[in-house]
């Protein structure tokens, strides 16, 4: 089985025979060099296929091709797209702030990709292990809410701004879901640091894993973690910031060719960080589903991982309309804030009621009870069914 | 090192200090806003250096995540931040900067007489999450609710003065509605 | 319960997902230009000019009248009139364009020239794959790109072609009808003329003593 190893731990011994080629005091620097050069050559890559993946998919939800004359079934389109992104006309309007306007979607992917430094791609295989790694996430992420603001505010566009306005109003709203869904995890684990993480779900029970997301209350955080994950990003059905029929292109809209660009990078740059993030507390970081399965690399099941995670991504926003500002914001604070808190009264009795059949009862009785009232009680309220307007009968 | 510095903090320090300047002297008050962003970032980079993990990433998330959020809302909301028609330096800016001074003095006079006498030894970080976390639960812990009631009454206070007045109108729209 | 319509909604969009791949005839596109949908009957795009026959000059329906230049609302028809005559599909000397140009960059396809045109000349075209690299010289069509075959007319517009050719038909055969009753009508005449010339040679003899 030395050969599975080997392989798991292939790009480590990679980057460790590049450094060994350099004198001893320069080694740490150039491995942390090599470990940054493949996380900028590897996450744009996945966000090339990614952008093909999701036209052509959304394309057969909705019983149509996608793309298919660039390269063979379309494969080569991203090529095409950054082609044209890259020749267009840099567009700065006379009265934008040019500097600021210069600055915001350069801010936005350097805070994206330093959210990808604490991210354990494979056994060994993360950049910083950092003792407050979650911390450090959820602290750039906060970052990236100030770029979308700038980009709103210095194109001095009333439809920018409000975009802007809107946009970072859900994501601090939905931030605090995410970060008291991913507390728990915190609670049970007992650390901050990713990597210990997910070595805590790395043991195996006969065959089955054990990875949070098998236990009720790691289940509702998953749940509450993807949808606010979802938020954060801009991404359907919470992209009323973007929604081309609503704003524009709300924020964007006064920036074309490579900063567009750099902006849609950004964004789905920062969909893969939170999705890696939410299987690296949930659903087992590296770790494989069977325990008959772990000869298969580590790398390997965090990017098949990663991949089911973006194919439901993009299953959603084929499916789901677009929520409303003012529904967002209820979802948030209403529906969310509640059960990621009762979220945490579960995990804690959990912990502390010891191994048992008691403890998965009553954490799922007060999970799915909690649920459904709260999902009555906020239904009750809305008006739904045929609308009778004022003046029109 | 360069004269018993090291050049790291050197390059943080002269960014935050920079960063603060900028906020202080620039004129359109967004640009301020985010130059007091950049200053924070320094700030949390030198807790970093410190080997005050937590501390460092809760300023990130706490002051640039969060304050300087609501100290752009705050501008846009009420100023519309356009370009101020006059200087912002008053006439008595020589008083200012005379109680700039004496308050500079009177912190530094405080630091240096809380420096221990040998140099401290750099060792792992004695102030871990858990160690910070037990401290809060145990001895801290009338701090932390305090300040927890205050983020909690200004929550509330934010939502009563932001709720719009008009609750007998609505039911007349309501009633109206309805035939 | 909360979040029921969603997974409904999740499901139908499954089952579309995997549906495209099994069934082709869910598909709505079509991947033009390798598969094209027929264009129906009553497609018109640009004008063109009719020629009876193989010979684009000598079946040419075309005389020149001009109607259809001063019709034009956008004026993108430029004629010359010939200065000889040529036989039309009667037969009758008739005058032929020397120069017939259309600006189809100009053309907006009204078809008020084929309304007004006496003679069937000029029809809708159903040809919509004009683009050129050349903005002004070629997009601007001279004689021979428009004159087509009546053959040609029949398949892009069947029943018009077909209703057309029955008027000219008709028209034709009265004409011909016309001209052998014309004709019968001259012989007849000229019978008449040769059997009043054959007595009044004798008559002459007779009348002058009377």
């Amino acid at each position: 089985m030395s050969f599975f190893s080997d392989l798991d731990q292939v790009f480590v011994l990679l980057q460790h025979w590049i450094a060994g080629l350099f004198p001893v005091w320069l080694q740490p620097v150039v491995a942390t060099i090599l470990g940054v050069i493949a996380i900028v050559a590897a996450f744009p890559g996945i966000f090339a296929v990614t952008t093909v993946l999701e036209r052509k998919g959304l394309g057969r939800i909705q019983n149509r091709l996608g793309p298919n004359r660039v390269g063979p079934l379309g494969i080569l389109q991203p090529v095409a797209d950054g082609i044209k992104s890259l020749t267009k006309e840099d567009i700065v309007p006379l009265s934008a702030d040019a500097v600021v306007h210069f600055l915001a979607p350069v801010v936005l992917v350097v805070a994206v990709f330093l959210g990808f430094a604490v991210l354990p791609i494979g056994r060994n295989m993360v950049l910083a292990d950092l003792d407050g790694g979650l911390l450090f996430f959820f602290a750039i992420g906060a970052s990236t809410e100030l770029s979308i603001f700038m980009a709103g505010w210095s194109s001095r566009n009333k439809y920018s701004l409000l975009g802007a306005m809107r946009a970072v109003a859900q994501m601090i709203s939905y931030e605090v879901p995410l970060l008291l869904s991913s507390v728990v995890v915190v609670m049970i684990t007992g650390s901050l640091s990713t990597v210990k993480i997910v070595e805590a779900q790395g043991g195996f029970t006969g065959v089955l894993p054990h990875w949070y997301v098998f236990t009720p209350w790691g289940f509702a955080g998953f749940a509450l973690f993807t949808v606010a994950a979802l938020a954060e990003t801009n991404r359907s059905p919470f992209d009323l910031p973007e929604g081309e029929s609503e704003l524009v292109a709300g924020y964007f809209t006064e920036y074309s060719g490579f900063k567009f660009a750099l902006f849609f990078l950004g964004e789905y740059l920062g969909m893969f960080s939170i999705a890696g993030f939410a299987i690296t507390l949930f659903l087992g970081g590296w770790g494989a589903p069977f325990s008959f399965l772990g000869f298969v690399p580590s790398w390997a099941w965090f990017f098949l991982k990663l991949l089911g995670a973006i194919a439901f991504f993009i299953w959603l926003r084929g499916t789901l309309p677009r929520l409303r500002q003012d529904q967002l914001m209820n979802f948030a604070w209403k529906f969310m804030l509640p059960m990621a808190l009762l979220n945490l009264l579960v995990a804690g009795a959990w912990r502390f009621m010891g191994e048992g059949w008691l403890r998965w009862v009553i954490a799922i009785v007060i999970l799915i009870g909690a649920y459904v009232l709260l999902g009555r009680t906020l239904m009750r309220k809305q008006k739904l069914g045929a609308r009778s307007y004022r003046y029109a009968d | 090192m360069i004269g018993g510095l090291s050049i790291v903090f050197l390059m943080t320090a002269l960014l935050t200090v920079a960063g603060t300047l900028a906020a202080a002297l620039l004129r359109n008050l967004v640009h301020c806003a985010l130059s007091l962003t950049v200053t924070f970032a320094g700030l949390a980079l030198l807790y970093l250096q410190l080997d005050a993990q937590f501390a460092g990433f809760a300023q990130i998330l706490v002051y640039i995540g969060a304050v300087a959020i609501l100290v752009v809302f705050a501008i846009l909301l009420t100023r519309g931040a356009g370009i101020p028609e006059y200087r912002s330096y008053g006439s008595n800016w020589f008083a200012g900067l005379a109680i700039a001074a004496a308050v500079f003095a009177l912190l530094t006079w405080a630091v240096m007489k809380s420096f221990p006498a040998t140099a401290a030894v750099a060792s792992s970080p004695a102030a871990t999450v858990q160690s910070i976390g037990a401290a809060l639960m145990s001895t801290y812990v009338l701090p932390l609710e305090i300040v927890a009631i205050l983020l909690t009454v200004a929550l509330i206070g934010a939502v009563i003065v932001a709720m719009p007045e008009a609750k007998v109108s609505n039911s007349l729209t309501e009633k109206a509605g309805e035939r | 319960m909360l979040g029921e319509g969603m997974l409904k909604g999740l499901a139908e969009t499954a089952k579309n997902f995997a549906g495209s791949f099994v069934s082709k005839e869910r598909m709505t596109t079509v991947e033009y230009p390798e598969e094209r949908i027929a264009p129906i009957e009553n497609t018109r795009d640009f004008p063109f000019l009719i020629y009876d026959g193989s010979d684009p000059m000598a079946g040419l329906r075309c005389v020149a009248c001009q109607i259809c230049e001063k019709e034009c609302p956008p004026k993108c028809i430029y004629i010359t009139k010939s200065a000889d005559k040529k036989p039309d599909y009667v037969g009758k000397p008739q005058f032929y364009p020397t120069r017939f140009d259309i600006d189809i960059s100009v053309c907006m396809s009204c078809q008020i020239c084929v309304e007004v045109c006496p003679f069937e000349a000029i029809k809708m075209d159903a040809e919509f794959e004009l683009s050129t690299t050349d903005r002004f010289g070629g997009l601007l069509l001279d004689r021979d790109q428009l004159s087509k075959s009546n053959e040609y007319y029949k398949t892009i517009h069947p029943t018009e072609a077909a209703e057309v050719d029955e008027r000219l038909a008709e028209e034709k055969a009265k004409t011909e009808a016309k001209a052998k009753a014309a004709a019968v009508a001259a012989a007849a005449k000229a019978a008449a003329a040769a059997a009043a010339l054959a007595p009044a040679r004798e008559v002459p003899a007779k009348e002058p003593g009377a």
